[in-house]
């Protein structure tokens, strides 16, 4: 069993511990087990399962330090681990950002393994594989799609007395549907802690009724248009605009960050005064765990509020450096919404694009936060508050930063990868060219 | 190694560099990379355990993979040397066929009981999936190879190389770029070794060990007085080479056009010259003009075409993304069945030979075997402008009427199954003698590109954009100064019917990467990309400055 108890990993990692003689000793111990589902042409194509488990033991002799892993427990084998490790740090070049070992830290208590999830069994998932099939093929559609389950457990202790444990499980879904003639497509995607929560044969649903829809695009012209962006469209934007709040790279004057004759932009306005962005390991629709690998403890943080810079992110050497406490990277983003559903963000449009997802993004310009990519799986174009016909998928050009600054509406918040992101209507989004793809 | 300790080791933020789990493992001493692992009759013996137990269990095919994978990365910043990295990850993947249906499972535990119960799970697996099964599989037949190996060709191991070596010559390639002006220098180092062992019940039992090594380095210029900054990233490859690669051999470098002080290196990079080059040309980009919209002629060096060739021809001549089975990630392709089938469907100008290759020497997709024990091979895609054939394997190729699997299968560790991935795929060289200069000199309004950039492409692989890591203004058939904010897009049947004139291989070079993305879960692949400088005539190009 890959997965051990609170009481197993903390007598495990404790006789670790025991054997250690360096200056200081960091023990990180972690199990999984997971299993999956690919289906494609409406049959199941390649499925796995996936197990486990290992022990990474680090000493350090003052600032020289070094690590060394294991995957089996018994007292020889965790001797022989914590032994290698001091042996490999003795002759290690030593790092002068090495920070040293934390003191014990109190974490709060994050609810993220549902037993549910972690018995979800090879019968279950040719179920979930069948949910999609089924219904496609019925409606003269074709289904592929993924799912994966797994329940694993983390857990961190050091010679100070510093001792962490969590124990999670994570269900994660998507499916594209494209009509037989070739000429639509649709997409959904879901994720979950708990798996009571997942319910494949409504996902599936939107993503056929997504490739209908969305048959026979019209081209037109790109250009600047106002859009409605589902979470899935802005995430792989916003999560981009998130990754870069880096302290250190925005001081080291290489950064989006970074301030025109030296300093940075924290405490500044850069985005829509109503764009409020946070991260908190306590939400109960996008729990995680409460402590990261170094063992600091995460907290609900805010990053901009009303559209200012509230915090970036600072490792323990470069806070230590400019004298401030250090920031870990946030575990989630939770961007505060508003009260409109899709529907209500359609009724209020005049003309616009509707936008699924967005797809192959990939940073252009780091000064500008520039981003390129292309709409995919369901683009549709709204006249006076309706949807009139799907369009032809676009290549953009944008940067989150302009997107925000662009914001016309806010709507109800989903869950997509673990972040809880609004509906959202933005003005003069940049598309430069079409595309055939469908 | 979990993507965080990653982060940790290379002291990068999040998001700087994401690094997919092929470069992941446990952490071991140098010396520990040295040791021997299993010999090939304990493998032998331990892969019947699962191939005698999947045809107990009434699966009628089944391959065992042992891996053994051995990974080294050095990570320096400036004068200082952020980590030192050695992981190994040792393990059994079992792939068998039930009811007619796959399933797979791997374990770490490579025991006798441990790869009796992984194969019980890969078999209940196809098993259950079964029930949902529509069409059989269909495996074409593989010739039984008996008891073979293979090894990467290299001079150097790089697990014979003291640390301290490697250490100095990223740190004297770091202090070289500062001297020269930059304001910050990242550099790297990546060496791989997968050891690994296959078996199948069709009677091969193949031991290949197969090397890679990637040096990278970034070299940024900041100007704060305008708050602007600009890194130039170096113009190596990574390789299916040894750690000989690092001899930088004035032998193996090649003159860019006059004007760029630029060179291209073919089968050996020399770090310290290309970051003093780096530094000065990080400088030159902080004022680089910024372009102006609208149709250039490109010339393309191979370390930048090696990205466009690899997602505008690797990427849609994929058999499994024609089909549909990548239609929920990757996405499916323009290249269609019906295109092929007519027999003259003009992918590119008559100039251009594309072809598909799993032996090119020193390429990152060499190998003896594939991993579902097919001996690898090259053969044509597209010749002489015209779409002739896609890269399929041993459960593919019967779609497309034919009975061999073209030994394109692997799998990035023991952890994951294999399935079909990108062989190198290239362009030939020009059959007249041309230079780089005579792409240049008959060009009035172009624009020249080195190294890779930012890239993007639909998931039909119909409309593409792409950046690059320097760009110089060509006018009236002469380099006339950098350029800045460049990126191209264009459609790729458009494109390749635009290409009008290629170098003579006397300029070829092979570009790669280690992480192309594929498969669900998601699964890296290294591969190569050959090409000499070529020219694409009228080519849309757009400014990317912004300002926020």
């Amino acid at each position: 069993m890959a997965i051990y108890t609170k009481e197993e990993a903390r007598k495990i990692m404790e006789k670790a511990l025991s054997y250690s003689t360096a200056d200081g000793c960091e023990v990180n111990l972690s199990g999984s087990e997971s299993g999956n589902i690919r289906y494609a042409r409406n049959t199941v194509s390649t499925a796995g399962h996936r197990s486990n488990q290992d022990l990474v033991v680090q000493s350090n002799y003052g600032k020289k330090y070094a690590t060394a892993t294991i995957d089996e427990f018994d007292d020889e084998s965790l001797k022989k681990v914590v032994q290698r490790s001091e042996e490999l740090a003795k002759i290690s070049p030593e790092n002068p950002e090495f920070m040293g070992l934390l003191d014990p830290q109190s974490y709060d208590e994050s609810v993220t393994h549902i037993d549910a999830t972690a018995k979800i069994s090879p019968d279950f998932r040719a179920q979930v594989a069948n949910s999609s099939i089924e219904p496609a093929a019925a409606k003269d559609v074709t289904a592929a799609g993924f799912m994966n389950d797994s329940a694993g457990f983390s857990a961190m202790m050091n010679s100070k007395g510093l001792f962490a444990y969590n124990k999670s499980t994570d269900i994660s879904f998507t499916v594209t549907m494209r009509s037989n003639d070739g000429t639509g497509s649709g997409w959904v995607t879901r994720d979950f802690n708990d798996v009571n929560k997942f319910d494949a044969a409504e996902a599936s649903k939107i993503a056929i009724d997504k490739a209908i829809m969305s048959r026979e695009a019209k081209a037109i012209e790109p250009g600047k248009y106002t859009v409605i962006l589902e979470p899935a469209a802005s995430i792989g934007l916003l999560g981009n605009m998130g990754r870069a709040l880096n302290a250190r790279t925005a001081d080291e004057g290489r950064s989006f960050m970074s301030k025109e004759g030296g300093g940075t932009k924290l405490g500044e306005k850069i985005v829509d005064e109503r764009v409020s962005i946070y991260s908190d390991p306590l939400n109960q629709d996008v729990p995680t765990g409460t402590w990261n690998g170094e063992g600091m403890p995460l907290k609900k943080t805010s990053w901009i509020e009303k559209g200012v810079v509230k915090n970036l992110a600072y490792d323990r050497f470069w806070a230590k450096e400019k004298g401030v406490d250090a920031v870990p990277f946030p575990p989630n983003f939770i961007m505060e919404g508003g009260d409109a559903s899709l529907e209500d963000l359609i009724k209020s449009t005049k003309k616009g694009i509707l936008v699924t997802r967005l797809w192959y993004i990939r940073g252009v310009d780091p000064q500008t936060l520039l981003f390129t990519g292309l709409t995919r799986d369901g683009t549709f174009y709204i006249e006076n508050g309706k949807i009139k016909h799907p369009v032809k998928n676009f290549r953009f050009n944008e940067s989150p930063i302009i997107m925000l600054n662009n914001l016309e509406t806010l709507g109800q918040q989903v869950r997509i990868d673990g972040n809880l992101i609004p509906y959202m209507k933005v003005r003069d989004f940049t598309f430069t060219s079409l595309s055939d793809a469908v | 190694m979990k993507r965080r300790n990653f982060i940790q080791y290379a002291g990068l933020g999040t998001g700087a560099l994401m690094m997919p789990s092929l470069l992941m493992g446990s952490n071991i001493s140098a010396e520990a990379l040295l040791a021997p692992g299993l010999d090939v009759a304990a493998k032998k013996v331990l892969a019947d355990v699962a191939l005698n137990t999947a045809k107990s269990m009434g699966a009628t095919y089944a391959d065992a993979r042992i891996g053994r994978y051995l990974n080294q990365y050095v990570f320096t910043r400036e004068d200082k040397v952020q980590n030192v990295v050695n992981t190994e990850s040792f393990g059994i993947g079992i792939r068998v066929i039930a009811n007619g249906t796959w399933g797979f499972a791997s374990t770490n535990d490579v025991s006798t009981d441990g790869i009796k119960k992984a194969t019980g799970q890969a078999v209940a697996i196809a098993k259950a999936n079964s029930k949902i099964q529509k069409v059989p599989v269909v495996l074409a037949p593989v010739k039984s190879h008996g008891e073979v190996s293979w090894k990467t060709p290299i001079k150097k191991d790089f697990k014979d190389v003291p640390v301290k070596e490697k250490v100095e010559l990223l740190l004297n390639a770091n202090a070289a770029a500062m001297e020269n002006g930059a304001n910050f220098v990242n550099s790297a180092l990546f060496m791989v070794n997968e050891q690994k062992y296959f078996a199948s019940t069709d009677g091969s039992y193949i031991d290949q060990d197969v090397h890679r090594i990637w040096p990278t380095i970034g070299v940024t210029a900041i100007d704060r007085s305008v708050g602007k900054f600009k890194t130039r990233q170096g113009l190596s490859a990574p390789m299916g080479l040894g750690y000989e690669y690092m001899d930088g051999l004035d032998s193996e470098k090649i003159a860019g056009p006059e004007g760029t002080g630029l060179i291209g290196y073919r089968n050996s990079y020399d770090i310290i010259e290309d970051a003093t080059l780096a530094a000065k040309q990080a400088k030159e980009m902080l004022t680089a003009k910024s372009v102006d919209a609208g149709k250039y002629d490109l010339v393309l060096d191979p370390n930048h075409l090696g990205l466009t060739i690899h997602e505008s021809v690797g990427h849609p001549l994929e058999l499994d993304r024609v089909l549909g089975y990548e239609a929920n990630y990757a996405g499916t392709s323009f290249a269609t069945l019906d295109k092929w089938k007519s027999g003259n469907f003009k992918y590119g100008s008559d100039i251009v030979n594309l072809i598909a290759d799993k032996t090119y020497p020193g390429s990152l997709g060499a190998v003896g075997y594939d991993d579902e024990g097919v001996k690898t091979k090259k053969w044509d895609l597209v010749r002489n402008g015209v779409l002739k054939n896609y890269q399929a394997i041993r459960d593919q190729v019967h779609m497309i009427g034919q009975n061999e699997s073209h030994g394109c299968c692997y799998s990035q560790s023991w952890n994951d199954v294999q399935f079909q991935r990108m062989p190198n795929v290239s362009l030939e060289p020009g059959k007249n003698k041309y230079s780089v200069n005579d792409m240049i000199k008959d060009v009035e309004k172009g624009i020249y590109i080195a190294g890779r950039g930012s890239y993007s492409i639909d998931q039909q692989r119909y409309n593409f954009q792409f950046g690059g890591t320097v760009f110089y203004e060509i006018k009236n058939g002469k380099i006339a100064g950098m350029l800045d904010d460049v990126a191209y897009q264009s459609n790729t049947q458009e494109f390749w019917n635009s290409c009008t004139k290629i170098c003579d291989e006397s300029d070829y070079r092979i570009f790669g990467s280690f992480f192309d993305g594929k498969g669900q879960p998601s699964q890296v692949s290294a591969v190569s990309h050959g090409s000499s400088t070529t020219r694409f005539n009228d080519v849309n190009v757009i400014n990317t400055g912004r300002s926020i």
